[in-house]
């Protein structure tokens, strides 16, 4: 049901098989069928919360919110965009067409489309783009998905990728914001420094870690956008300084607000909360292949012996969305139900134990703040909540600094926080295949990988759906992933911006926040 | 003992010599303690884009995979000739550092410039009327504000002023595109937090450096020649009070200058301090460095110039006995 309507949106028609699917009038991201229309006029000033002085230009070393929504969203177009409701359309491509394999991709770029300086934007400027983050000791965040690229090349006035095995989710692949389109340099590669896009805003100023400023861009390629007139981007990096500046009327929107002044926010009349369904999750992940988790049954009274509901009530304050242990959100293509939807039940945890001839399981729970916030506090309910099932948990405080290269991956048992990805199968290939980087569970399930990579090349939708659907149940039933929660992007703004529905793959709108919403008082 | 011919001179030189050896102190200390931190300046900025061929190849670029030692010779062979190298983001880290060295400089000057003539001569009314309401009054109101901490201060400063009156911004997020005027009418809150803050301790110091020399013979002396008590306090107290009163002062200006983060993180204001705690999440060696000796250096300069003024106005300190 739900991954019909979802195989139905427009957006991924540009996946059908050997089609040149015409995707350019979906590129314009409407829906905004709201009762008042969007207005023209007024400056957008965001308050950031991870901006830093190490920020550059550079679309290879982009890493923050505020680099993807200055940047990748005010400043640049891809070549595809992310829509809100999570699909892909066409942005400097118009539609694209792939061979039978999935390897030959052939994208069709949007004519009479124009730099910031004039110059007009071409197939070349494309491919140079999407080089600058390939080749030999590429220190690019989008390394992992170049790789896959064999060759780049311009042929008439299209841009042809040969990627080294099949992928019918390329497409989606290049909307990862460091692929933004830069102008080409005579003689190769991108100039980047000169900070000039085809987006919807012009660099005005840029004081790394301070304050990034953009103006309305008049020749912008999507008629009608953007409606602000400029745009401030304000790094404010003290949860607190961030809310008094939004209190104070120095910002319009901020970042991250914390989950304990949410309720002071909706209080204000002049002000709001805006949550969106993300990909970000926080789970207690077991290492498949560490004794005693290489025991299913040992997985299973786990997963059966957290009450995901308490911890969500008491540390997160009802913000998010209760996990079913698959890291694959609701708002994800391809998302499947995986039933039964994992409940607290101490008793069938015992059983399942005693059934497997085990009498209590005694393990150490890796955690530490920085690990999730909240990760503490919930690893703390969870140690009570197994005790019940007559499992021991030993909460090991771990140091928040370094968290990330001393536990994760190293403890077998650890808290983690997960951004997710685009297509599961990036998600899957990085995170969760016997040879992913990232496998912070230890995943090793043969069908699993065969079935990963039979997706992979499967353009028929129906059968792709029908994999992925197994691939998750696969996870949720045996794999040593434990979803405590799906959270959403948390935006406090003034009541005087308008939006339409917002994306929540990427924060700020998928990056695109600046060209998407307007302000009610201009 | 055979004399110098100019032994402050020679004083300063030796201290000066002893100040840059401390500097080179402190520089291994941090470089070392950089360095035993977990995790890199690679892991950090990739975050969850970091796999394992990327980070390896940002740290050979970064020249991360040498020891940590020869890292530390090399960037102290650079220092010393004046170049403070590149910040792994790839900018000079005086272009990183220099605007908000600057921003912190100006923040440090016109707060010293308001508080060390107004504490001095606070604390020299408060001497003389030792006892009086207008002493209480503001060692009271001194004793309180240094009793609670710096960022209360500021939030109080930012309710009163910035939320229920109004009058100034509460962010004092400056930037290099705002004219002057616009920049000091945002950096309203922070200078006077740091004030309120500073203010109280030399009031109090001085007070307390006046009055001890107060409790000396020769000024029962003064008394008894029939001089009029303000004139006691100026002309025979102040003058040997000097030294301590330079010490706090120079005290106070070095934490302007290195010890104003908190200040720095509630009103947004783009200062070296947060400048150092970026470049620390971030394990951007180069730069922490550059801050550490340049908090370092204020320390120890000013500390230089207050003993400089001490042994000026008590020559009796060039020889110690």
């Amino acid at each position: 049901m739900t991954q019909l309507s979802r195989l139905l949106a427009p957006g991924r028609r540009g996946f059908l098989a050997g089609l040149a699917i015409t995707a350019g009038s979906l590129a314009l991201p409407r829906g905004l069928a709201a009762q008042e229309g969007p207005k023209q006029g007024g400056t957008l000033r965001y308050g950031m919360n991870d901006g830093s002085q190490t920020e550059t230009l550079d679309p290879a070393g982009w890493a923050t919110v505020t680099t993807g929504v200055a940047f990748n969203g005010a400043l640049c177009n891809n070549l595809v965009e992310l829509l809100p409701d999570g699909s892909i359309a066409g942005d400097l491509a118009e539609s694209w067409s792939s061979d039978e394999a999935a390897v030959r991709w052939t994208f069709v770029l949007r004519k009479g489309v124009k730099f910031h300086d004039g110059r007009p934007f071409t197939a070349e400027d494309a491919r140079q783009s999407i080089l600058h983050h390939m080749g030999e000791g590429s220190t690019s965040g989008a390394l992992a998905i170049v790789e896959q690229i064999a060759d780049v090349a311009v042929e008439g006035e299209d841009l042809v990728f040969t990627l080294s095995a099949g992928n019918a989710d390329f497409p989606a692949l290049l909307s990862d914001y460091h692929l933004s389109i830069f102008p080409a340099r005579e003689g190769g590669g991108i100039d980047w420094e000169s900070g000039i896009g085809t987006g919807a805003f012009k660099l005005v100023s840029f004081e790394p870690g301070i304050a990034i400023s953009l103006v309305r861009n008049p020749d912008y390629h999507k008629p009608g956008l953007p409606h602000f007139d400029a745009l401030e981007i304000i790094n404010i990096p003290d949860s607190t300084a961030r809310l008094n500046a939004l209190l104070t009327g120095e910002v319009d929107v901020i970042e991250d607000v914390d989950i304990r002044n949410i309720a002071m926010v909706e209080g204000n009349p002049d002000l709001k909360v805006v949550r969106t369904p993300s990909l970000r999750h926080l789970t207690f992940d077991m290492n498949c292949k560490v004794a005693p988790y290489d025991n299913p049954a040992v997985r299973k009274a786990l997963k059966l012996a957290i009450d995901r509901d308490d911890i969500l009530q008491k540390v997160f304050l009802g913000e998010g969305e209760k996990g079913n242990d698959t890291p694959v959100a609701r708002i994800m293509p391809y998302f499947s139900e995986t039933p039964p939807q994992h409940q607290y039940d101490p008793e069938a945890a015992k059983a399942i134990l005693s059934e497997a001839g085990l009498d209590g399981v005694t393990v150490d729970l890796s955690v530490a703040e920085s690990a999730f916030p909240g990760a503490v506090e919930a690893a703390v309910l969870f140690k009570e909540h197994a005790a019940k099932a007559g499992i021991t948990i030993n909460i090991v405080n771990e140091a928040d600094d370094g968290y990330w290269d001393n536990v994760w991956l190293q403890k077998p048992f650890n808290a983690s926080d997960w951004y997710g990805r685009v297509t599961l199968d990036w998600l899957f290939a990085t995170s969760y295949t016997s040879d992913a980087p990232w496998n912070n569970t230890g995943f090793n399930n043969a069908r699993f990988d065969e079935l990963q990579k039979a997706a992979r090349t499967e353009l028929d939708q129906a059968k792709r759906a029908a994999i992925y659907a197994e691939m998750q149940q696969i996870l949720h039933d045996d794999g040593g992933v434990i979803t405590v929660a799906f959270v959403s992007w948390r935006l406090a703004m003034s009541a005087n911006i308008g939006h339409g529905p917002m994306g929540g793959i990427l924060p700020g709108d998928n990056h695109r926040a600046a060209e998407r919403w307007w302000r009610l008082d201009a | 003992m055979t004399r110098k011919p100019r032994p402050i001179l020679s004083m300063v030189a030796s201290r000066v010599g002893l100040g840059v050896l401390s500097l080179v102190i402190v520089s291994l200390v941090i470089f070392s303690a950089v360095a035993m931190l977990p995790g890199s300046y690679a892991s950090a900025i990739l975050g969850q884009n970091a796999t394992p061929e990327a980070v390896a190849a940002m740290e050979e670029q970064l020249g991360l995979n040498e020891p940590w030692f020869l890292r530390y010779l090399g960037w102290l062979g650079a220092a010393a000739m004046g170049d403070m190298g590149m910040s792994f983001a790839g900018r000079p880290v005086m272009d990183v550092i220099g605007p908000r060295l600057l921003n912190t400089v100006v923040l440090a000057s016109i707060t010293a410039v308001i508080a060390v003539p107004v504490s001095i001569a606070l604390g020299i009314v408060c001497a003389r009327f030792r006892g009086r309401f207008i002493d209480k009054f503001l060692s009271t109101s001194t004793l309180a504000s240094i009793s609670v901490p710096e960022f209360f201060v500021a939030y109080i400063v930012m309710m009163v002023l910035a939320v229920k009156l109004q009058l100034f911004p509460s962010m004092a997020g400056i930037r290099a595109s705002m004219d002057w005027g616009d920049q000091l009418y945002r950096m309203v809150l922070p200078i006077l937090t740091l004030l309120l803050v500073i203010l109280a301790h030399m009031v109090r110091n001085t007070r307390a450096a006046i009055l001890s020399v107060m409790a000396s013979p020769y000024i029962e002396m003064a008394r008894l020649k029939g001089e009029p008590e303000a004139r006691v306090v100026m002309r025979q107290a102040l003058p040997n009070a000097i030294g301590p009163i330079a010490s706090v002062v120079a005290l106070n200006l070095a934490y302007l200058i290195s010890g104003v983060v908190v200040i720095e993180v509630v009103f947004v204001y783009p200062g070296v301090g947060q400048a150092m705690i970026d470049a620390v999440r971030n394990r951007d060696v180069p730069v922490i460095q550059a801050c550490a000796l340049i908090f370092a250096a204020a320390y120890i300069g000013f500390n230089l110039i207050a003993d400089v003024i001490s042994i000026i106005s008590n020559p009796r300190l060039l020889h110690p006995r």
